[in-house]
């Protein structure tokens, strides 16, 4: 095992109370998911010394799903997220899958995904328009109370209904066949609790094609509209220099959102696949004292763990840019255009964190290919989508990746297959060391001799948002 | 004049905040009737002032006619939130089950802040272990998991994992209009069309392992009770509405899968362990096949009803 150092910065950080530094808080971060807030202490000269991103509660999921029931957990474990529960249920199916020795019919795996990438639909929308979009339309500095996404619904309302729209019809669809489209309970250990009849694939495909055509229109007008205005500033804000990690097909290195082996590229573009089993070889968990959520790293380069900016150590990124710079192709044709022309301009592996929201674009499109795929196969309406399951004593670990990232549930279960042990890491936590890093960035390139301003201080945040947290 | 709104989340995980988007097109028209003047998931609006040097121990929330909070309290940041929108706003609603009772996050009151800090940070294969994280910055956290109720006072009661966003439109619609919001107050139960026999066969409950019996061609109300099925159905002991207004049947039985029991209790101080083994003794089932039972208050674990093992031996 590597040796960890820690080196993430010389100076100790003064924080609430410190009566001799200035310290800037940014309380809450908003339109992100959760508690966080930033720090940034200033030096004499009231240059940037030290920034802290602090996450600020733990609720421990880990701890309190020990002893319940392991088919029950894929409900419980949901609500680690209300963004991406779909993630979290199918992850933790996974894992359960695995304890019980279960084996799922083609059918209800097909079923899974096709829920799982609908989802991934939904919540891109959702965080390109009524997240992060407000900064672009409505400019960075613009006043606070106009600047989100009730202010993009005064300036673009044609635009802001067909969003809303667009992202109803997803989770109307999913809530349809699914019962619930947050929380979900329809993936269950052993496959999936109900078949799909015909009628309900002609009019979910049909859904999916609307939903495609306005992916595209998405990707099309953010190109015109927002990426082709950003200036250089912007395109460098929060800039770090990582690894990748992701998700791809064993057999040709292809995007996947739902299954397949796990890539972790280095910052030369060099990479290891490894199996979901293996991922307490590849990745540890870092701990600082200022914050409640864990830093993970990547154990297997044997550097330890550094967040500074000039030579970090043991850090790599997850999530839409991740994803698609340690994949060799995307196996759907609109998706894979749009790499192509996105690989030719940025390279591979691109770092720039603004490229996010971009990648982020291509995936959607993706993902409604996918869909698309997925309810064009007749097979997926076989009525055999369940094998009954047995608890015992196992161990399981399921991964997909999350709309934020590569996430693991490992579960352990005893005799009765009630959970012995769970370790979970979740997407955005793979980000949280970047997330730091990227936001020491933007404060240097932001704030300088003292002067702070509101604009300056969102700027910081927009780094952060990229990451979608 | 709109009526101003704040809303805020606390020990929670935002499927509350996603219900009420996914109001959808509803949203849209009640929004020019609303001013919201704090959301941190949809605006910039700050505790300590938009260049962040305010006074840290005041935590700034506009003032509002109605307050929306989501979550329990679980840590002092989240009672300092709490307490601020208490001040801040004329009517304090508490919508979701964490809110109201709890809710899954609520589950960690079975054990001690010790022991999950030693399963957190001193307890996983990956982690290089630590002390747990003590900079003052991180706020600390309370010896338990709290409902909204325990700390401060609350008007509105709308609970669901998360609520079906017709029960948050009418709730908004009841104060635009000045008046109280009809809820529904049934049981699971009483809302799903399954058939029920009532012959009272039953004799044990089976785990959820196999899929129920149905013909998935038909509806759900020509399935067959998934409790009387011998599934763990938590429909008799929790509170309805899951469905909407106008839904065809409970969310997790139009998936086929037994209730979970997310809306918390049938009544907001019922007890749904208590009154479920209640139930099923009272029908000669054997409560013993119920393979663990604080299972049965994974939504409402608060109010001091899961504690940590060692308490609840004495």
């Amino acid at each position: 095992m590597a040796q960890t150092t820690i080196e993430v910065g010389a100076e100790q950080t003064m924080t609430h109370g410190a009566p001799h530094r200035r310290v800037i808080n940014i309380q809450p971060i908003t339109r992100i998911e959760g508690h966080a807030r930033i720090a940034i202490t200033l030096d004499e000269q009231g240059n940037v010394a030290d920034t802290r991103f602090n996450i600020m509660s733990l609720r421990g999921f880990e701890k309190f799903i020990e002893g319940k029931p392991a088919e029950e957990v894929p409900k419980i474990v949901n609500r680690i997220c209300g963004i991406c529960p779909w993630m979290h249920h199918t992850a933790s199916n996974k894992a359960v899958d695995g304890c019980f020795n279960a084996q799922v019919p083609p059918t209800g795996w097909k079923l899974r995904e096709l829920m799982q990438v609908m989802a991934q639909i939904n919540d891109k929308i959702l965080h390109f328009f009524f997240l992060a979009a407000p900064d672009f339309v409505l400019g960075a500095g613009a006043d606070y109370k106009v600047r989100n996404v009730l202010g993009i619904v005064q300036a673009a309302p044609e635009l802001a209904t067909q969003v809303v729209k667009m992202r109803q019809m997803g989770q109307m669809m999913i809530e349809k066949f699914a019962g619930k489209v947050i929380h979900p309970i329809v993936v269950v250990p052993g496959g999936f609790a109900k078949p799909m009849r015909e009628d309900e694939r002609q009019e979910m495909l049909a859904k999916s094609r609307e939903q495609l055509e306005f992916a595209r229109f998405c990707i099309d007008f953010a190109k015109k509209n927002i990426f082709a205005n950003l200036d250089e500033a912007t395109l460098k804000l929060g800039e770090i220099r990582t690894g990748f990690l992701g998700t791809v097909k064993p057999e040709d290195g292809s995007l996947t959102l739902f299954d397949g082996v796990l890539r972790l590229m280095k910052p030369d573009g060099s990479y290891q696949d490894f199996t979901y089993q293996q991922y307490v070889d590849f990745l540890g968990e870092h701990i600082e004292d200022w914050s409640y959520c864990k830093f993970p790293y990547a154990r297997t380069w044997n550097e330890g763990f550094s967040m500074d900016l000039k030579q970090p150590k043991g850090i790599y990124r997850v999530n839409t840019l991740a994803r698609l710079n340690v994949c060799d192709r995307i196996n759907t044709p609109y998706a894979q255009a749009e790499l192509e022309e996105f690989r030719a301009r940025f390279g591979r592996p691109a770092q720039s964190t603004m490229l996010y929201h971009w990648a982020r674009l291509i995936e959607l499109v993706y993902a409604c290919e996918r869909v698309i795929e997925l309810l064009e196969d007749e097979t997926i309406t076989d009525p055999h989508v369940r094998n009954e399951v047995t608890p015992q004593a196992g161990r399981g670990i399921g991964c997909v990746e999350a709309p934020r990232g590569t996430l693991i549930h490992d579960y352990s279960t005893d005799d009765n297959g009630c959970i012995s042990r769970a370790n979970l890491i979740v997407g955005t936590t793979h980000n949280v060391a970047p997330m730091n890093m990227s936001i020491r960035a933007a404060a240097d390139a932001v704030i300088h001799k003292g002067v702070i301003t509101e604009e300056a201080l969102n700027k910081v945040e927009m780094a952060v948002r990229c990451y979608d947290p | 004049m709109p009526v101003k709104v704040a809303e805020e989340w606390l020990n929670s995980c935002s499927g509350c905040e996603i219900a009420i988007l996914n109001l959808g097109e509803t949203l849209l028209e009640v929004l020019p009737h609303l001013e919201f003047v704090h959301i941190p998931v949809l605006m910039d609006h700050k505790y300590f002032g938009q260049t962040g040097e305010g006074d840290i121990h005041h935590i700034d929330i506009p003032k509002a006619t109605v307050g929306i909070i989501t979550g329990g309290i679980r840590n002092q940041e989240h009672l300092e939130i709490a307490e601020a929108m208490r001040q801040a706003c004329d009517v304090i609603i508490a919508l979701g089950t964490c809110a109201t009772h709890g809710g899954i996050p609520a589950l960690i009151n079975q054990w001690r802040n010790e022991e999950l800090f030693d399963r957190y940070y001193r307890g996983s294969e990956t982690t290089d272990a630590q002390a747990t994280p003590s900079d003052p910055v991180l706020p600390a956290c309370l010896d338990r998991s709290y409902a909204l109720d325990e700390k401060i006072k609350v008007d509105i009661y709308l609970p669901g994992c998360p609520p079906h966003p017709d029960w948050i439109g009418e709730t908004i619609l009841a104060l635009l209009e000045g008046r109280a919001p009809q809820l529904p107050m049934k049981s699971v139960c009483d809302t799903c069309p399954t058939i029920k026999t009532g012959k009272g066969n039953l004799r044990h409950l089976n785990r959820f392992l196999r899929n129920a019996h149905y013909d998935p061609s038909k509806p759900v109300s020509e399935m067959h009770c998934l409790l009387e099925q011998g599934l763990p159905c938590m429909g008799p002991v929790t509170r309805g509405g899951c469905a909407g207004k106008n839904g065809e049947a409970p969310r997790c039985i139009l998936a086929r899968v037994p209730c979970q029991g997310c809306f918390g209790p049938v009544q907001q101080q019922g007890n749904q362990l208590l009154d479920y083994l209640n139930a099923l003794a009272s029908n000669q089932v054997d409560i013993r096949s119920i393979p663990e039972k604080s299972t049965l208050l994974e939504f409402s674990g608060a109010h001091g009803l899961l504690r940590p093992k060692a308490a609840r031996g004495r």
